[in-house]
């Protein structure tokens, strides 16, 4: 059964204990930032820090100042049809069965097209490794190593308002709905992940709208269908397509000219010129 | 033609010092982003991934390179035997490009050390899969089509033999290796319907980057002729030029209709009048780079005049650049947290580094190899 985080919006209190969390458990160094004007801090996720909280003010007349805060969760979606894993020319990510999205950095060759491919901007690349360190991509793993040892990740595990909840992805979607439909005054009538990209691991419920929370706005399909069908469909047949049409063309190119007399070709049209 | 009675010489000295010191300065960069990571010498990032390496050294090098396979498909496949004086100079400058596109990737790449692994860990599913082996087939290709200059020049005559032997099959799988990667550049970007800006986004990139590489392989072959015919001081093929000029505004004309038919089909024309940078560059390209250089390569003066055919194949040069640059950086989006991208410096002595090397390397070729070679009767003997 395949494992999901559901993350309501409304019930964080952007505590930044998941962040601090994951840091903790994974070992993560500490990262060098600079003030922008927020108190969300470091401004993504990085190398070294693979859960991010983003604060957002958003504007409602019934908040403080007509604003409200809302908190936006940064980290790897674990999608069910990642583009990641498909963008990977080496199949260093990869898909597990039970839904985190992993990758062997052994077999990586640091061409970054997964960065590109992502349309959260989840995997990261360590841009200050040489060669003798090795510089690898990094992202959250959905704390594989504490799955396997039956506990939770480390950032549900520490959230204390409970706004992260970690389960089966069907039964999630279906707590999601029934706390929509028990208040639907708190939360906007959507379950974020459920469909987007072809569905995500990481199941979203909010009291403002998707966009403003910083959200992509994604359709139902897999961010890969175009490119896939391109290397699965058409690359095959131009393949056979070119090398059967040019063999076939010099085929016929060289009986006509054969035809005609081969010398006519190269000089005639060379004597003119002089 | 040659109203210059300088004595003939071979080019070298004050060339040799600025490629000289410019190859160097590549070179101590790598070695510095070797040490320090791609973070020390460029202004890449997490938001911005590819730039200037991806965007001009791969992209822009990869389709400039383009003349190679189209000059050998004419001459060795479509019957246009009198066009085989442009096969060599073609096939080296091609040659050069991918040399040059290997060369910046070696930098770019995370781990180059681990090129290889393209080879043993396969995913056919992604468009990169298909660019990383396009590139050391094609490259493998040219490496064969260019050796029989080096066998001729040290007088091997079996090998030189061989790949004679070999020509048909070669230029079958260049024109087959070059569709595939030209194409393929512009699958990359499929994968980013909602990041790239809609004007430019399209499935059917591939194709267009695919006509593009096609337009712009004659015209490089124009301009890599007329270039090295005054450097080198050599007889010019003008009406050779002038005929191969004539494939263009076919190819220009095609281009411009799947422009149009792609954003006409998807109902998205409305776009081209928002008046925004990304609309701005599609008519540049459009108007400036791929209906302006039509309507002059169909013009039988331009054809005959040296300069013109020169203007018109930078023109079409400067199409597929801009179209490169707009569909791998400027029409990109970033999130909202992103600072803009420019290169770094540094970015700049790479690119610069190695296509210094590239040029270097066809002065070489050029002084000690048979690269200028005169099957049929032309002007080069006056």
């Amino acid at each position: 059964m395949a494992k999901a985080i559901l993350f309501d919006v409304f019930r964080c209190t952007g505590c930044r204990g998941c962040q601090v969390a994951c840091k903790q458990w994974n070992d993560l160094p500490a990262e060098e930032t600079h003030n922008t004007g927020s108190y969300q801090n470091p401004p993504r996720v990085s190398s070294d820090t693979w859960l991010v909280m983003e604060f957002r003010e958003i504007e409602n007349e019934n908040g403080d100042g007509g604003l409200t805060w809302a908190f936006r969760r940064q980290a790897c979606m674990h999608c069910l049809h990642p583009a990641c894993v498909s963008a990977c020319p080496v199949a260093a990510l990869y898909k597990s069965d039970d839904g985190p999205v992993l990758y062997d950095n052994g077999r990586c060759i640091g061409c970054r097209y997964c960065i590109l491919a992502c349309p959260f901007e989840i995997p990261t690349f360590q841009w200050s490794e040489g060669l003798a360190e090795g510089a690898e991509i990094k992202k959250c793993n959905f704390c594989i190593d504490r799955l396997g040892a039956g506990m939770q990740p480390a950032c549900v595990h520490t959230c204390p308002p409970g706004a992260l909840m970690f389960g089966d992805r069907d039964e999630l979607i279906a707590v999601a709905e029934a706390r929509i439909a028990e208040h639907p005054e708190r939360y906007v009538d959507h379950v974020y992940g459920k469909e987007e990209a072809g569905g995500t691991s990481l199941l979203y419920i909010s009291p403002v709208p998707f966009e403003e929370l910083g959200m992509p706005t994604l359709g139902s399909d897999p961010i890969q269908k175009d490119s896939e069908s391109i290397m699965h469909i058409a690359t095959p047949v131009v393949l056979g397509g070119m090398l059967v049409g040019l063999s076939g063309l010099y085929w016929v190119v060289r009986r006509r000219q054969e035809m005609m007399g081969k010398s006519a070709g190269s000089g005639r049209q060379g004597d003119r010129e002089a | 033609m040659n109203t210059e009675t300088t004595l003939r010489r071979p080019p070298i000295s004050p060339a040799v010092v600025v490629l000289g010191a410019l190859i160097v300065l590549g070179l101590v960069v790598a070695i510095i982003r070797y040490v320090n990571g791609l973070g020390a010498i460029s202004n890449l990032n997490n938001n911005t991934a590819w730039g200037l390496w991806i965007s001009f050294d791969l992209l822009c090098g990869v389709a400039l390179a383009s003349g190679a396979f189209i000059t050998a498909s004419i001459v060795y496949l479509f019957g246009g035997e009198r066009f085989r004086p442009l096969v060599r100079p073609a096939i080296l400058t091609g040659f050069l490009g991918y040399l040059i596109v290997v060369l910046a990737l070696m930098v770019d790449l995370g781990r180059p050390e681990r090129i290889w692994h393209l080879l043993i860990f396969w995913n056919g599913s992604s468009v990169m899969f298909e660019v990383g082996w396009c590139v050391m087939l094609y490259t493998f290709v040219l490496a064969l089509e260019f050796s029989p200059l080096v066998f001729e020049r040290f007088g091997l005559e079996a090998p030189r033999r061989l790949i004679h032997a070999l020509v048909i099959p070669l230029a079958i799988a260049g024109a087959t290796l070059s569709t595939l990667h030209q194409s393929s550049l512009g699958s990359l970007f499929v994968i980013l319907p909602d990041e790239l800006h809609k004007i430019w986004f399209t499935p059917l990139l591939p194709l267009m980057f695919w006509l593009t590489a096609v337009a712009v392989g004659p015209a490089m072959v124009i301009l890599e002729s007329t270039i090295s015919s005054r450097v080198f001081r050599r007889g010019l093929h003008l009406d050779l030029l002038g005929d191969l000029a004539k494939v263009i505004p076919f190819i220009l004309a095609a281009y411009i209709l799947v422009k149009f038919g792609d954003l006409a089909g998807s109902g998205e024309l409305d776009l081209l009048f928002d008046g925004d940078l990304e609309s701005g560059l599609w008519w540049l390209e459009i108007i400036g780079f791929a209906a302006l250089p039509m309507v002059l390569f169909s013009l039988r003066a331009v054809r005959e005049s040296n300069g013109w055919l020169m203007l018109s194949a930078l023109l079409v040069v400067s199409g597929v650049i801009l179209s490169r640059f707009a569909v791998s950086l400027i029409a990109l989006g970033k999130p909202d947290f992103a600072e803009s991208y420019a290169p770094h410096p540094l970015e700049f002595a790479v690119t610069v580094g190695v296509v210094a090397a590239g040029v270097a390397a066809f002065g070489l070729a050029a002084r000690y190899l048979p690269l200028f070679v005169e099957e049929a009767p032309s002007t080069a003997a006056e």
